[in-house]
């Protein structure tokens, strides 16, 4: 089988977010970066997939040329190659990038014929949209379920499972299909020091595609106000325990 | 202009997240009527859409509803608005909402906000959404129309207009068989269990310093004796120690206890955007520089080894046992 993953590249924000002097992103000089938290575990579904099935996994990724790493990463915990959307680091908006993605899953599958599964996360940890994964699988003419912490392959078909009040509900999708998916679908593993020196070697097949107006136009980035708070210091060390205590019993849970 | 409203249901009537987004939707109409939809019924909730400023509600009848099937739920919603004349479409930013919207925004190709906190109508509209689970916020021009946006929920206050029930008209929208291939086949009960974190009254949560899984025996027990559930912060998931239910942060669970007692949590941004409904937080943390300082009601500064157990004497020690 064939297995595609959508990732982005985000920065590891710490306890405070800086923005730069142009408040059209966060300050990243002092940070590292990584795969927003719910791809990662589309990635390491990609690989167990094909562990099992056999076949080809491939990474995705539209991002600046610094998005080497995290495709570096993918390839590290088992994915077979990627493509990289080499974007000039300026935002592209969620209707522009499943407009890229579908041409560039076209284009991988006239030549290597079609995914059966593309996962995306359900929403990226920065932008949040909610919506590229939906997109590309409407343009692609295939079912998509999302926000999901289970999938499991049934011949022709794949069960996915979704979180729901007081349970989980269950879809079952034809192939090929788009999946999107969230963070405790799966534990990824850790990428081996021989597997990363692998993932160096694995090709990444890279394009520039052209960035079209934004629809969704970011205007600027706001820091929320009143998040900023004085903790009262109850005490140091087991000696602030009857504080504690005292501050339970006031709010009346104790 | 016109703003069609989709409506949320649950058991016991409207969702109170669908009564948030009114109060948005009647911003955004700006004097111009709100018109509602539900799928599969819905009618006798005119009254109470009514009092939230709505002056039509449409309601799509097809058997088909019965399952959730987010594009058969899309489809109504797009005719609704042509149908309704609407300029703009809300919805509450929960799960279903945002999903519905983006298939909405997929079929007619236009352009969608999620999770706004503020929308002004105009050409184009100006939003105000979320970034990074509530972290940050971005102001951005919404182009296209019908304009297309979900309102973040619990951000925005409902506010009940004391309007006449609305005005009930059912359509059967068009579907073809193609719209309900994804679609809710079963629903699975979860495991009967303690107390689910997402609804506890009482949070006790631990990051790396527990040290290892059977550290988290003393946040176990303090827990316990507050009759509170356990979390924990995104890298002891990672590591494997705990399950990712018990991960209280952006991508695990967000929680709005009345006491969160945060052990060992840096406060990074991950974390807060799942406390952030937390009316009290208690840190323990052994470095007086820690972020969650700055966003902590309380906090007591020692190793969390020698401070957590005490707290549980103490609570012991206070019941007289």
């Amino acid at each position: 089988m064939r297995v595609l993953v959508c990732v982005k590249r985000v920065p590891m924000t710490g306890g405070t977010i800086v923005l730069t002097e142009d408040a059209q992103a966060i300050e990243t000089k002092h940070l590292g970066f990584a795969v927003s938290p719910h791809e990662e575990c589309g990635v390491e579904e990609a690989v167990r997939l094909v562990e099992t099935h056999g076949g080809e996994s491939v990474v995705l990724t539209l991002g600046p040329p610094e998005a080497v790493e995290q495709l570096r990463e993918a390839m590290a915990l088992g994915i077979d190659r990627a493509i990289h959307l080499v974007s000039d680091g300026g935002e592209w908006d969620p209707q522009a990038t499943a407009a890229a993605i579908v041409e560039a899953i076209r284009s991988d599958e006239a030549a290597n014929g079609p995914f059966d599964l593309v996962f995306f996360g359900n929403e990226s940890a920065d932008a949040g949209g909610y919506q590229v994964g939906i997109r590309a699988a409407r343009a692609l003419g295939r079912p998509v379920a999302t926000g999901l912490k289970g999938v499991a392959l049934d011949g022709a078909a794949v069960r996915c499972e979704q979180e729901a009040a007081g349970g989980r509900d269950v879809y079952v999708l034809p192939l090929p299909a788009v999946l999107t998916v969230l963070e405790g679908l799966n534990l990824p593993r850790y990428p081996s020091v021989p597997a990363k020196l692998r993932a160096q070697r694995k090709p990444i097949d890279a394009s520039t595609p052209s960035r079209p107006d934004a629809r969704l136009e970011k205007l600027r980035l706001v820091v929320p106000e009143g998040q900023s708070k004085e903790a009262v210091i109850l005490g140091e060390g087991p000696g602030a325990a009857p504080a504690v205590v005292e501050v339970l019993q006031r709010i009346g849970v104790a | 202009m016109t703003v069609l409203l989709l409506a949320e249901r649950t058991p016991e009537g409207l969702d109170e997240r669908t009564l948030q987004a009114a109060a948005l939707a009647r911003r955004v109409a700006g004097g111009e009527p709100v018109h509602a939809l539900t799928v599969g019924g819905g009618g006798e909730l005119a009254g109470e859409l009514g009092e939230h400023g709505v002056a039509t509600l449409h309601v799509a009848e097809d058997e088909a509803y019965a399952a959730y099937a987010p594009v058969a739920v899309a489809r109504a919603v797009a005719q609704a608005a042509a149908r309704a004349r609407a300029s703009a479409v809300v919805a509450a930013g929960t799960e279903r909402g945002n999903e519905v919207l983006a298939h909405v925004a997929a079929l007619v190709d236009q352009p969608f906000a999620a999770n706004c906190v503020e929308a002004t109508a105009g050409e184009p509209a100006l939003v105000t959404r979320v970034r990074w689970g509530g972290s940050l916020l971005e102001e951005a021009r919404l182009h296209g129309a019908p304009k297309l946006l979900t309102v973040q929920p619990h951000a925005v206050a409902a506010e009940p207009t004391g309007g006449p029930p609305a005005t009930v008209e059912p359509f059967a929208p068009e579907l073809t068989d193609a719209d309900l291939v994804v679609r809710v086949r079963e629903r699975v009960a979860a495991a009967a269990g303690g107390v689910s974190l997402a609804d506890a009254e009482v949070v006790v949560s631990c990051g790396r310093g527990a040290g290892s899984p059977e550290g988290f025996g003393i946040i176990e027990e303090l827990a316990g004796l507050l009759g509170g559930a356990v979390g924990c912060s995104r890298a002891v998931t990672m590591a494997g120690w705990r399950p990712h239910t018990d991960q209280v942060g952006q991508t695990g669970t967000k929680i709005a206890p009345d006491v969160y007692i945060a052990c060992g949590i840096s406060g990074a941004t991950q974390h807060m955007a799942g406390c952030r409904g937390a009316k009290t937080i208690i840190a323990v943390n052994i470095d007086p520089e820690a972020p969650i300082l700055a966003r902590a009601d309380y906090a007591v500064i020692g190793d969390l080894h020698e401070v957590v157990p005490a707290v549980s004497a103490e609570l012991r020690k206070a019941r007289g046992g």
